[in-house]
């Protein structure tokens, strides 16, 4: 983290994410104003849906893909030693990106690509929302290409030797990516591109959604990794303990990157393309990828009750209380793994198979994805910021005070905001509406939830745009005190010495999700070209 | 003869495999752990897998294709034939159309505590229907019939409310049905007409 130009290219992903994110936020706290209806001078489906589009686009794609982006470089130059791989083609992985986010981002503010996040199909958005998509996309390959290298060439040199475990996590999460965006790609290359360019007239929606499943329920756990990986590598050491486990991190890491891959029919239970024996093999695999997440919430709890020990917590709980709870890496966890025992809960009833009937599509859904990526997800995100920008700028953080509060409000606002949100489910309201027109009785329960959620929205918009003023105010520190410390990677309680080539690897692991990618997803594919089925025409929205 | 010295190797590889799973150092705690946790998620996998295999509990998932551009050329979907109907074997069939913005026709009788197949189709773009407060929920995407048949339990004036995004007056997209007490429903007249596909 020496080098000013590693840092400067860090720092340049890392802000486009966070610029990102505090737009995004803006955008989720007129949404619910909008949507409930109590100002009227703010209703307007047309702003409403283009706002829903954008918020999911920067927060889901943008802030994700960068801040991955820049993790992963920073994780690959201090755990290997190493200096970026060709870092001008790493510039062009990042120009490429933004370049794909300006480009989407006109259409979507303007109103032409009201499709939301997700697309679909047959409703069709202006072609450059989709161009800008893909190459978002492709950037991101552009620096899965460049962590494999640094993999590689490593391995090469240190034949023998454990790659550090935050490197594997990095490459497993590299190497996930490729085979989840390769149905999206699919999607958007063959069918999306030329259908809103109006070189075919047709496409097929089932085959549409099926590539999108694809690629739907693995995005997740590359957004999720980083948080993962912060729990196992930086938290312990933060919490001045050890790693529980380093051989079961890597496990954890495997299972979860191997069964992320063919589950994604979960998004499909309700649609009539797929037939049910497929879905009932994706709802068993959907409960295989539960095991990693156990597994993390043990290793996780129990490297910090080693921590709390060593602090002098004693008793059945009392370590709890002993544990450095104004360390922000320390206090993010906690509120991290608070909010995904609930989006946990969540997620176990929507993977239900036909139990998903009760709350597919309704506010419910994204009540739990909130509470588990925006909740669980992004804090670590903050967590990792703080830790790691006295580093990048090479300056004290601006106030740990105010960091703490930040990341107080941000867990706050989330189960305020989230809490009634899953209720509203229950109750019955559809997600993705942007006001209740529903001439029904019903419709009076939900109400009081609405009102909530717009006090939610309101702390985390504070929240955001206070994290945002931190890391600001950091870098441009007039200060003349110049930050030396190094990441500081925690040490497992049994240091391994030398691990089997396929906990050190992803070569066996590459292999096993192709067998399994087309165990699950091959004939489910292929029965489009082989039924006889209609295709849709374009319609505008 | 050639293939026989590859297959030891894959069974050393497998064995090898296993040796080294076995010398990974795993605390008896975390074993208790993961021992739990297997058992809590293969009592849902089973659960669930069951109630699929004996019980017929299953999502809506009969893949059926149909034109969706020419829905009023096809005899089942034409204006006419849409609504509820009791067939030969005195089964209750629902057929309705998903069109912006709103479900054809807009407001159907059904008996309560008797089972019922709906049939939904799309004649533009992706749809989703829901009924709040029961289990009808299903995709209605162009091309495809979605098929499910459920029980009404409880009597009463349920909205059937679009839940997809399918253009900007999607909030509007929303119709009614009644849920009639069982000995109070009279089938409706039109049912001597027939559907144009059968339902098997």
């Amino acid at each position: 983290m020496n080098d000013a130009a590693t840092r400067k290219l860090v720092l340049s992903h890392l802000w486009v994410a966070f610029i990102a994110f505090a737009v995004a936020c803006l955008q989720g706290e007129y949404q619910v104003l909008e949507r409930s209806g109590f100002i009227s001078a703010l209703d307007s489906p047309s702003v409403y849906f283009a706002s829903v589009s954008t918020h999911g686009v920067l927060m889901a794609f943008v802030l994700t893909t960068f801040f991955i982006m820049g993790f992963g470089y920073t994780i690959a130059t201090s755990t290997l030693k190493q200096p970026i791989w060709n870092k001008p083609l790493a510039w062009v992985g990042f120009w490429l990106a933004l370049v794909g986010v300006v480009l989407a981002a006109i259409p979507l503010l303007t109103g032409k690509a009201s499709v939301l996040y997700t697309f679909y199909p047959p409703i069709v958005a202006h072609a450059a929302f989709y161009i800008g998509a893909t190459l978002l996309v492709v950037g991101s390959w552009v620096w899965c290409v460049i962590m494999l290298v640094m993999f590689t060439q490593w391995k090469k040199a240190n034949s023998g030797q454990p790659v550090p475990l935050a490197m594997f996590a990095t490459v497993m999460n590299a190497m996930l990516w490729l085979w989840t965006s390769a149905g999206v790609a699919v999607e958007v290359l063959f069918q999306l591109i030329p259908f809103a360019l109006g070189w075919i007239d047709t496409i097929d929606p089932g085959l549409a959604r099926t590539l999108f499943a694809w690629t739907l329920h693995p995005i997740v756990y590359f957004w999720l990794i980083p948080a993962y990986t912060a729990f196992y590598v930086f938290v312990p050491k933060q919490a001045g303990g050890f790693l529980f486990s380093d051989e079961m991190a890597r496990l954890a890491f495997i299972v979860l990157a191997v069964f992320a891959l063919p589950i994604g029919f979960h998004h499909l239970y309700m649609d009539p393309e797929q037939a049910k024996g497929w879905k009932l093999l994706h709802a068993i695999g959907t409960f295989v990828v539960a095991l990693p997440t156990l597994v993390t919430g043990f290793t996780v709890i129990a490297s910090l009750e080693i921590a709390g020990r060593l602090r002098g917590g004693k008793g059945l709980f009392g370590w709890i209380g002993s544990l450095p709870w104004t360390n922000t890496m320390v206090l993010s966890v906690i509120l991290s793994l608070l909010m995904l025992i609930f989006g946990g809960f969540g997620g176990i009833v929507n993977a239900s198979y036909a139990m998903n009937a009760m709350v597919h599509n309704t506010a419910w859904v994204p009540g739990h994805f909130h509470l588990i990526f925006a909740g669980t997800t992004v804090i670590m995100y903050f967590a990792i910021a703080y830790y790691l920008w006295p580093m990048l700028v090479k300056k004290p953080l601006f106030s740990k005070q105010m960091a703490l509060v930040q990341l107080w409000t941000w867990f706050i606002g989330m189960s305020i905001l989230t809490t009634p949100w899953h209720v509203l489910g229950l109750l019955g309201q559809p997600r993705r509406i942007s006001t209740v027109v529903y001439n029904n009785l019903l419709t009076l329960a939900w109400k009081p939830y609405e009102f909530m959620m717009i006090f939610g929205g309101l702390i985390l918009l504070a929240s955001a745009f206070l994290f945002v003023y931190i890391l600001a105010k950091t870098q441009l520190n007039p200060t003349a005190e110049v930050c030396e410390a190094e990441i500081e990677y925690a040490e497992p309680i049994h240091a391994v010495a030398s691990l089997p080539e396929w906990l050190n690897g992803i070569s066996l692991w590459n292999k096993v999700i192709a067998v399994l990618m087309a165990i699950s997803f091959g004939y489910p594919i292929l029965q489009f070209f082989f039924m006889d089925s209609y295709g849709s025409s374009p319609w505008g929205f | 003869m050639q293939t026989e010295p590859t297959k030891p190797t894959y069974e050393q590889c497998v064995r090898n495999f296993f040796a080294q799973l076995q010398a990974i150092h795993v605390d008896h705690l975390e074993q208790r752990w993961i021992t739990i946790s297997l058992l809590v998620i293969g009592l849902f996998v089973g659960i669930m897998t069951l109630d699929a295999l004996f019980d017929g509990i299953n999502p809506p998932s009969k893949v059926e294709t149909i034109d969706s551009a020419k829905l009023h050329l096809s005899k089942e979907f034409a204006e006419d034939n849409l609504g509820v109907q009791v067939d030969d074997k005195g089964n209750v069939v629902v057929r309705m159309v998903a069109g912006r913005y709103s479900f054809f026709p807009k407001h159907i009788d059904v008996p309560a505590e008797t089972p019922i197949t709906l049939r939904w189709v799309s004649s533009d773009v992706l749809h989703g229907v829901h009924i709040p407060m029961t289990n009808m929920s299903t995709m209605i995407v162009p091309g495809y019939v979605a098929e499910i048949t459920t029980t009404f339990p409880k009597p009463g004036e349920y909205p059937v409310l679009c839940n997809e995004y399918c253009g900007l007056g999607h909030n509007h997209m929303w119709s009614n049905i009644s849920v009639i007490a069982k000995e109070d429903w009279k089938a409706p007249v039109k049912s001597a007409v027939k559907g144009g596909s059968n339902n098997e």
